[in-house]
């Protein structure tokens, strides 16, 4: 069998094309991915322009927010491009340099302050955005509504904050500065123990039956306005979040993108190579001869997986040590690196040997490699809530016969610790074994036909 | 040239060159030599190359052989088995006149060295030429065993009227006269 090996090996070295595609691909998708997810993809580009007057300031009660907090504050959510004119920002959307482009006007402080006079004006920020893709304009249109609710939700507090503080002081008094002047406000509770004082001193009668409903009225608006506080404090957040995690240990962002990365690598070049090599064994008229008495059938399928194992390993590997130049990975869990690679490529190696008997021509089964392989990984990848129940179970079906999608869950408890292992890679030896069956039963067409 | 000995099979050679396009002639004969478990498949490779004349064309790519030579070494891998016989499906179909006469003299030196050499042929000329028996195989009935000249007698008793035409035309007249 090392012979064969060798000989499919000697082939692929006298197949410059091939063999560069074989090392180019991961060193394209590890470059790929490897940008993808060095680039904080939480901070789209944006160009961004402040015509707001230098300090200006966002007036809420007495707390003030400067100008420069406010640019701070969008930078940080965003990857901010300077622009000096609207034209500017316009342009530069329409090229494609930034996502979208975002404008805060010269009156905006003033119509944010207007907000607390009796003649509230309407502050408005403008958006410039390139709607020609409708995947474009919908993640700018989430990230515009995410700053806006985000802006929104800050004023919100300072205005609670600043709203919980009249409160208080009307509850418990204390002193309020006016015009540069201070104002002792006495408070509720103060008002309440002065009236109870009082009360002693007057006669039963009229005047007294007033002066209990006065002490009532105070008591009583104490505690309902003590309640209003943190009414006033929730209205800035009414509905907080609790999330509760059912199933799937979410792995970071990162690592799922490389785990994709180094499943699709290994899906690409297992199966290909593998059906690819088997299918050849015919065109080359070389399989009746080699299967009269010189190497079983089971032999030469045990040595074609076994190719596409070894050269599947090796590209993925290097596809994840380039990704290092990227993003660092836990090299301490290098043996489930491994155990995934290698029950993966096992799984993939027996698809595509069955595709390779299956299809028996080199360009017939190139193609139909790509066309089950592309599909099923774009199936894999659909999370579950993104389409209907029914249909989802169905993709789950179809995934689930596919070694991609065991092969992404394995490749995902290798690189992070969240899921555990064990039952992907018994999903992929179980698929080995009747993918190995189904290719040793087209064989017998292979000579026949 | 004499075939190697110790063997006792029956070596096959397909109609289609069975061997890989990319390799040399070399890598292919070292290949077969391994799978045919030869002690020393060097030693193997080398007695091939000299018994197929291809010993300077020994590091070339096959696919870029002439059909001949392709089937050269073809017959070659048919012979790293070590058979006692020889079956050769229709060697010479798909080659032009100069490179069968190239192969079938590469033939008729294996049999002159001492192997037994069963070819397939739809080319009765090519039959008569280098067949030292015939067996006349028509719809899975056997019609005629012997030799050529043992054929043109059962032509001149069955078809007299074609026995002084050439091989082809008898033979065609024996089919014939036989059903077929």
């Amino acid at each position: 069998m090392r012979w064969l090996l060798l000989k499919d090996l000697q082939i692929l070295r006298r197949s410059p094309l091939q063999a560069v595609l074989l090392v180019a691909y991961p060193i394209l998708i590890a470059l790929l991915v490897g940008l993808a997810i060095s680039r904080d993809s939480d901070k789209p580009r944006v160009a961004f322009l402040n015509e707001v007057p230098p300090g200006s300031r966002v007036s809420v009660g007495e707390a003030e927010l400067p100008a420069v907090e406010v640019d701070e504050r969008i930078c940080r959510r965003v990857e901010c491009v300077h622009v000096e004119s609207r034209a500017e920002a316009a342009e530069k959307v329409r090229d494609g340099d930034v996502l979208a482009g975002l404008i805060l006007p010269a009156d905006l402080v003033d119509q944010i302050n207007s907000l607390s006079t009796p003649r509230p004006g309407s502050p408005q920020v403008e958006v410039i955005v390139n709607e020609e893709d409708p995947v474009k304009a919908q993640l700018v249109n989430d990230r515009i509504t995410s700053l806006l609710a985000q802006a929104n939700l800050l004023i919100a507090k300072r205005i609670a904050t600043e709203g919980g503080k009249f409160l208080d002081l009307v509850v418990n008094g204390g002193d309020f500065e006016i015009l540069g002047q201070t104002i002792e406000i006495l408070g509720l509770q103060a008002s309440a123990q002065i009236l109870e004082t009082l009360r002693p001193a007057l006669p039963a009668g009229q005047l007294r039956d007033e002066l209990d409903r006065v002490v009532q009225f105070t008591d009583l608006s104490r505690s309902n306005l003590d309640v209003g506080g943190v009414l006033l404090s929730r209205l800035s957040q009414p509905i907080a979040v609790d999330k509760q995690v059912v199933s799937g240990a979410s792995p970071p962002l990162e690592l799922f993108a490389i785990a994709v990365a180094a499943t699709l690598t290994l899906t690409f070049v297992v199966v290909l190579l593998v059906a690819g090599s088997l299918a050849l064994e015919r065109e080359e008229n070389a399989f009746a001869r080699l299967t009269r008495g010189l190497v079983s059938r089971s032999g030469l399928l045990t040595e074609k997986i076994g190719l596409g194992l070894a050269v599947g390993a090796v590209v993925t590997l290097l596809m994840l040590g380039g990704l290092e130049i990227f993003v660092s990975l836990a090299w301490e869990r290098f043996g489930l690196w491994l155990a995934a690679i290698f029950a993966g490529g096992a799984a993939l190696g027996a698809a595509g040997a069955a595709l390779g008997a299956a299809a028996r021509e080199v360009r017939a089964v190139s193609l139909l490699a790509f066309m089950v392989s592309l599909p099923i990984a774009f199936l894999s990848l659909i999370p579950s809530g993104a389409v209907s129940g029914g249909l989802y179970d169905a993709i789950g079906v179809v995934t689930a016969l596919f070694p991609f999608k065991p092969t992404l869950r394995a490749m995902t408890a290798g690189l992070d610790s969240g899921g555990g292992i064990g039952g992907p890679l018994l999903h992929l030896a179980a698929l080995t074994a009747a993918y190995a069956l189904f290719a040793r039963f087209a064989l017998r067409r292979f000579t026949a036909a | 040239m004499s075939l190697p000995n110790g063997g006792g099979s029956v070596g096959w050679v397909p109609q289609q060159a069975a061997l890989y396009r990319r390799l040399t002639v070399e890598e292919n004969l070292l290949l077969f030599a391994r799978l045919e478990g030869h002690e020393d498949p060097h030693a193997s490779v080398e007695e091939m190359l000299a018994l197929t004349g291809l010993g300077e064309r020994r590091a070339e790519i096959v696919a870029r052989l002439s059909g001949g030579n392709q089937q050269r070494v073809n017959i070659a891998i048919g012979l790293l088995s070590q058979p006692v016989v020889l079956l050769l499906d229709e060697p010479s179909v798909g080659l032009d006149p100069r490179q069968r006469a190239r192969l079938w003299e590469f033939i008729s030196g294996l049999a002159g060295g001492g192997a037994t050499v069963i070819f397939s042929t739809h080319d009765i000329q090519e039959a008569e030429r280098y067949g030292e028996r015939l067996l006349v195989l028509a719809d899975g009935e056997a019609l005629f065993d012997g030799s050529p000249s043992g054929l043109r007698e059962v032509v001149r008793r069955e078809a007299p009227e074609a026995a002084d035409q050439d091989f082809e035309t008898a033979f065609v007249a024996f089919l014939h006269h036989r059903g077929h």
